[in-house]
């Protein structure tokens, strides 16, 4: 058994912005003005009194044309329409399951937006309501789309397609919503032997990859099978390249993370959690996304 | 989201739940504490609470519920005063909208001269004690409580002292923001 490192807090020195932003940001904090013209249209995170505008949350102010909003650092994540979003069932209830998806409310996932095992369509009956708990129990971890947004914020969800459903075997890491960078498609296999799930909700779910691409249950029954040691190891350094590119701020997309996994393949997988080695990974996977963009 | 009780969900705002408790290692003796049944945690609590629903943009999460736990790691004067100003800190970590900050500070009287910011053996003196809850921008009062008789001319120079010092809080917590705010984006 390897011996245990221990080590006395130090502070953090954070990456700098390597590439120079166009232009200086205007940082806010609560209660600042931000403009007295009332030409303005107020967006998040702003508040008028007396004529003013007003920031509510610390951040950085995004002017566009004539909306003026402030974006905050860490925020939970709202929902929009079409999104992918890994959450967790906190409730079973009469014909819906509450979802936990890092947001203000918690999703809800009606009955009638879940797919049947065995693909049937058919309206859902009282028989399907009592056997709500067969499928999706408390605790359990669903992939899903956002298909609606109530008033108050909270959405709503549906998995009908045969990609969404529940998750079997694989490990989650939960980040921060705004690290996560929109794309077209969300669902990645990376070529390392792995695949990845990015939530918008900053839900990040790693996966072994299916053999078989076919799966007539819609996604129902989870494979249980053992695991074998080589692809635990390829998920394990997935998520530890995945934490420290989070405490770098870096955006995080499947090209990242492919390019901070290769970086990290000399170190052992769990020296790339200390300090050190996770600021030379994320340098090094940052110079090869800038040399990407060219 | 609604924790607890489903049936305290208010329809149009957010609900601000506050629990405030002190270390058991906190003041001079180490004393255990009753978990919940203190009754001047509860007290503070609630003064807590009040504060930040003054502060809290509240009607922009309906149905849900906002939950600050404070905890005093060293008791040395000031209790709520401190817990105060580090809610504020992490109310505006978590991105959640306010109109301002919150700074408290405590005041007091020693023969005449006005005294900012009490420590425990100042407290203890028995003197007046006021504490004021200030949001700095628009010089709006959170919360005032005074314990102790005070005269009404000695009123005024505890206020302003009070006034003072929060402002000159307002200075260091912002500048900490500002530069966290500088070093992540």
């Amino acid at each position: 058994m390897a011996a245990i490192t221990m080590r006395l807090p130090v502070p953090r020195r954070a990456v700098g912005p390597s590439a120079p932003r166009g232009g200086e940001k205007h940082l806010v904090a609560p209660g600042d003005t931000i403009t007295t013209d009332t030409g303005y249209m107020r967006g998040h995170g702003t508040y008028v009194e007396e004529e003013k505008l007003i920031a509510s949350v610390a951040g950085a102010v995004e002017r566009v044309n004539k909306l003026v909003c402030v974006k905050a650092l860490k925020t939970r994540y709202n929902g929009e329409v079409g999104d992918i979003v890994v959450g967790r069932i906190t409730e079973v209830q009469q014909k819906r399951w509450k979802v936990e998806t890092n947001s203000r409310l918690d999703s809800v996932l009606l009955l009638s937006s879940m797919n049947l095992p065995g693909g049937e369509l058919r309206r859902r009956s009282a028989e399907d309501e009592l056997a709500m708990r067969d499928y999706l129990q408390e605790g359990d971890l669903i992939s899903a789309e956002v298909q609606s947004v109530f008033s108050d914020g909270a959405a709503s969800l549906h998995t009908r397609s045969l990609k969404y459903g529940k998750l079997g075997q694989g490990v989650l890491v939960q980040v921060s919503p705004s690290l996560v960078k929109r794309q077209k498609t969300h669902f990645h296999d990376l070529p390392c032997g792995a695949s990845v799930i990015l939530g918008n909700n900053g839900f990040i779910w790693i996966y072994p990859t299916a053999e078989q691409k076919d799966e007539e249950a819609g996604g129902f029954t989870t494979n249980l099978e053992p695991v074998p040691l080589s692809d635990r190891e390829v998920i394990s350094r997935l998520r530890n390249c995945i934490v420290a590119l989070v405490t770098q701020q870096l955006m995080l997309f499947d090209t990242s993370i492919l390019y901070c996994y290769e970086a990290s393949l000399p170190h052992q997988i769990k020296d790339i959690l200390k300090p050190e080695v996770m600021e030379e990974i994320v340098l090094e996977t940052r110079q090869r996304l800038l040399d990407l963009e060219g | 989201q609604m924790r607890g009780s489903r049936s305290k969900a208010l329809a149009e705002r957010a609900l601000v739940n506050c629990r405030y408790s002190l270390a058991a290692f906190s003041t001079g003796e180490r004393r255990r504490r009753p978990p919940h049944g203190d009754r001047q945690c509860a007290e503070l609590a609630l003064h807590l609470q009040q504060s930040f629903e003054a502060a809290i943009l509240t009607h922009l999460y309906p149905r849900s519920q906002i939950d600050i736990y404070v905890q005093i790691l060293q008791a040395d004067g000031g209790n709520y005063c401190a817990g105060v100003n580090a809610a504020t800190l992490a109310v505006m970590d978590a991105g959640i909208p306010m109109r301002d900050y919150v700074c408290a500070s405590t005041a007091g009287l020693a023969e005449e001269t006005p005294l900012a910011d009490l420590s425990a053996p100042e407290e203890a003196a028995g003197g007046p004690r006021l504490v004021l809850a200030l949001l700095p921008a628009t010089g709006q009062i959170a919360l005032l409580q005074l314990s102790a008789r005070l005269h009404q001319e000695r009123l005024e120079a505890a206020l302003e002292a009070a006034g003072q010092a929060c402002r000159a809080l307002h200075a260091v917590l912002d500048r900490g923001v500002r530069e966290r705010l500088r070093e992540v984006t």
